[in-house]
């Protein structure tokens, strides 16, 4: 049940970008990546619910099928099919039929890079995944084709190679740790890595934590190594952005907290943590002096990731059942919101042909409905009630003033507040600034549909935090090494 | 582990190889033209290919052959080649641009050594490896990652941007060879591949940037602030 699950999450996109390449047409392009994404979203919902029975571990051991992979597969998922449904209205810089079939099969590749990396139980081979995410990535961000977007790509794919090489060394020193215990030659699976950290060299293991922080890092976008993210998340297709953002940059956090994970269990995971706040704090406070003074709109999204990323990184710091359960919820909360958001910018940017903020005026009178729902999303993107994304604030913040670490929180929260008023105050120019000219276009109706899609479960999730979630946010805490 | 209990012909071999492979990084940091960078690059990758096939010998991994095979093959003579073919035969011959004197990136590079040497002496002797080849290979792994930082720190052309990963690869390559020889061979097979990729990925990448910014120098990134 589970392999064929992982067998349609997986081959989905591939039989997508097969009968892509073999059909042609753009119009087809579109419609089988929706499909596909369909296909995945059911799939990956049924897949937690099966892990959260039993997790499996398939294929010889190759593929694994646990709680906290199954939850960022569903994230993913989601902004695939999201993003997907707002690919097919349009990709903007597609100008021959022939380029936009192109988009729609790297599409499908990139989406399929992001679902199976988390399925890797080879430490090794998630290494290999996340490197292939950013290489077919690198293409769409480049698709525009303009300077920028090629400077975008070329910055990305430089800085992240450069960071991950570092998580590979990361990832020798931890065989080597391990060979110490299991042997010369192993299976480097996550579990038999945890299971053998408590007799491996605990100074060892730490220093092979902090070199995969600093590498994944550097792909999750933590700062200081975020410089690669508002580039590329800006310059990029608005589907791709919703794409990277809300589900590449989660999947690379996987091997953060599966590294810590493995810390933990060597005894060491105090100081990991530490380091992983440290990371979370600089990436807040980064993302809230970048954000005041923005002003281009996707680059202000991109730097909410930071923000995000940041968020969900004091989660795991902190810990505990309270912590990772936040931190999982801000993983989807985040995801679905920051689709909404990145779907909005792209439609605005093609409203007013700008990507300035500037250029943006009188959305919430000229378009109503559009308007209500990006304003929407504007609030539950910076915490506000009664979205999830206070939910899961809050409960990460909970986590810090039930621990020793309550001033960092206190820390977050001030820096929250700031970014709450940054972010906001940007939105108020764009709605309540009269202006003269009106824009060229409307928004298109499919550019809209995603967007309430994604607003209605925000809502759902803000007002009701499911009860099954709970005990599957505890199950994954509980395979983390947390304390219950 | 054979590193720990090796015969001191071993010993002394792989520290040969290891050296060589750090005074090519220096080369690699020192030199202006592009011709010698791809020069030195195919001679260090011949080197780790040396160790993989030595790793092979003394610790009877004898899939480690092929590893050696694919190394020389692929790190030492496909990836120049594609390089050389993606700066083109004129832009070759060219002086690079040192936004860092040589004889300064040499200084830096000598003290990012003496640290790695000392984190080295550290890891190797919390794990009762103090004074075997582990110290070595850990400080030319450790020295050459922060030797491939420091390439894409001070130089800005495309060309040496993708060297200074190469670098950083070859480092966590040849420190994988000799700490880890048992690592699964598929492993190390789709590394080699990952590497190939990744440089047809820059060579369509560079090819853009010329088509569009006209320059190959990352001196013409500078429209994303902010």
């Amino acid at each position: 049940m589970t392999l064929v699950l992982l067998a349609l999450i997986g081959g989905t996109p591939l039989l997508a970008i097969l009968l892509m390449l073999a059909q042609g047409g753009p119009r087809f392009a579109a419609a089988t990546n929706v499909t596909a994404s369909l296909v995945v979203f059911a799939s990956s919902v049924l897949l937690v619910a099966a892990s959260a029975r039993a997790p499996a571990v398939l294929l010889g051991g190759a593929v694994l099928a646990d709680p906290l992979g199954a939850w960022v597969i569903l994230c993913t998922a989601a902004v695939y099919l999201l993003a997907s449904l707002y690919a097919a209205g349009g990709v903007h810089g597609a100008d021959r039929p022939a380029r936009l079939v192109r988009f729609h099969v790297l599409f499908a590749g990139f989406a399929f890079a992001t679902l199976v990396a988390p399925m890797m139980n080879n430490a090794g081979l998630y290494w290999i995944a996340v490197e292939l995410t950013t290489l077919v990535s690198a293409f769409l961000v480049a698709f525009e084709r303009t300077p920028e977007a090629t400077e975008a790509a070329w910055k990305y794919m430089v800085v992240v190679s450069a960071g991950i090489s570092l998580a590979l060394l990361g990832t020798v020193l931890l065989y080597w740790a391990g060979s110490f215990v299991l042997g010369p030659s192993y299976d480097m699976t996550w579990e038999a890595l945890r299971g053998a950290a408590g007799r491996m060299n605990p100074g060892l293991v730490l220093f092979a934590f902090l070199l995969l922080l600093a590498g994944y890092g550097t792909k999750v976008g933590l700062a200081p190594m975020h410089t690669w993210l508002p580039d590329a998340h800006s310059e990029a297709p608005a589907a791709v952005s919703a794409l990277l953002s809300g589900a590449l940059l989660n999947t690379a956090m996987l091997g953060v907290v599966r590294g810590l994970s493995v810390a933990e269990a060597a005894g060491r995971g105090e100081g990991a943590r530490a380091a992983l706040l440290g990371l979370g704090a600089l990436s807040l406070l980064v993302a809230a002096l970048f954000i005041v003074r923005q002003r281009g709109i996707k680059r202000l999204m991109a730097y909410s990731s930071v923000e995000h990323m940041g968020i969900i990184a004091l989660g795991f710091g902190f810990g505990g059942p309270l912590g990772v359960a936040g931190a999982l919820y801000h993983m989807l909360n985040h995801a679905l919101n920051k689709t909404l958001m990145f779907c909005g910018a792209g439609s605005m940017r093609e409203c007013f042909d700008s990507r300035d903020i500037g250029a943006i005026r009188e959305v919430g009178r000229r378009f109503p409905v559009f308007g209500a729902l990006w304003l929407a999303g504007a609030v539950a993107i910076t915490g506000a009630p009664p979205f999830g994304l206070f939910a899961s604030e809050l409960t990460i913040l909970r986590a810090a003033f039930a621990g020793p670490l309550a001033w960092l929180g206190a820390v977050a929260a001030l820096l929250l507040i700031v970014i709450f008023a940054g972010f906001l105050n940007h939105f108020r120019i764009m709605y309540f600034t009269p202006a003269a000219a009106a824009p060229a276009r409307a928004p298109a109706v499919l550019s809209v549909l995603p967007m309430a899609l994604a607003l209605a479960p925000l809502l759902l999730f803000g007002l009701w935090w499911p009860g099954a979630l709970w005990h599957y946010f505890a199950v994954v805490a509980r395979s983390l090494g947390a304390a219950p | 582990m054979p590193v720990a209990s090796l015969p001191p012909l071993f010993s002394s071999l792989f520290s040969l190889l290891a050296i060589a492979s750090l005074l090519l990084a220096f080369a690699i940091l020192a030199s202006r033209w592009v011709r010698r960078y791809l020069q030195a690059f195919a001679l260090q990758s011949w080197m780790i290919a040396g160790i993989s096939a030595a790793v092979a010998y003394a610790g009877h991994y004898p899939e480690l052959y092929l590893v050696a095979a694919l190394t020389a093959l692929f790190r030492g003579c496909l990836l120049p080649w594609l390089l050389w073919r993606m700066v083109g035969k004129p832009e070759a011959g060219r002086e690079l641009h040192l936004s860092v004197q040589a004889s300064s990136s040499l200084v830096i590079g000598a003290l990012a050594v003496l640290f790695a040497l000392v984190v080295a002496n550290r890891l190797a002797a919390a794990l009762g490896l103090a004074d075997t080849v582990a110290v070595l290979a850990l400080t030319v792994m450790l020295a050459m990652e922060m030797i491939g930082f420091l390439l894409l720190a001070v130089r800005h052309e495309a060309i040496s941007q993708v060297l200074g990963l190469l670098v950083l690869e070859n480092g966590v390559f040849l420190g994988a060879q000799m700490l880890i020889p048992g690592m699964p061979l598929f492993i190390e097979i789709v590394l080699l591949f990952d590497l190939l990729i990744m440089v047809l990925c820059f060579g369509l990448l560079a090819r853009h940037l010329r088509a569009n910014l006209g320059a190959t120098s990352a001196t013409a990134l500078r429209r994303l602030v902010g």
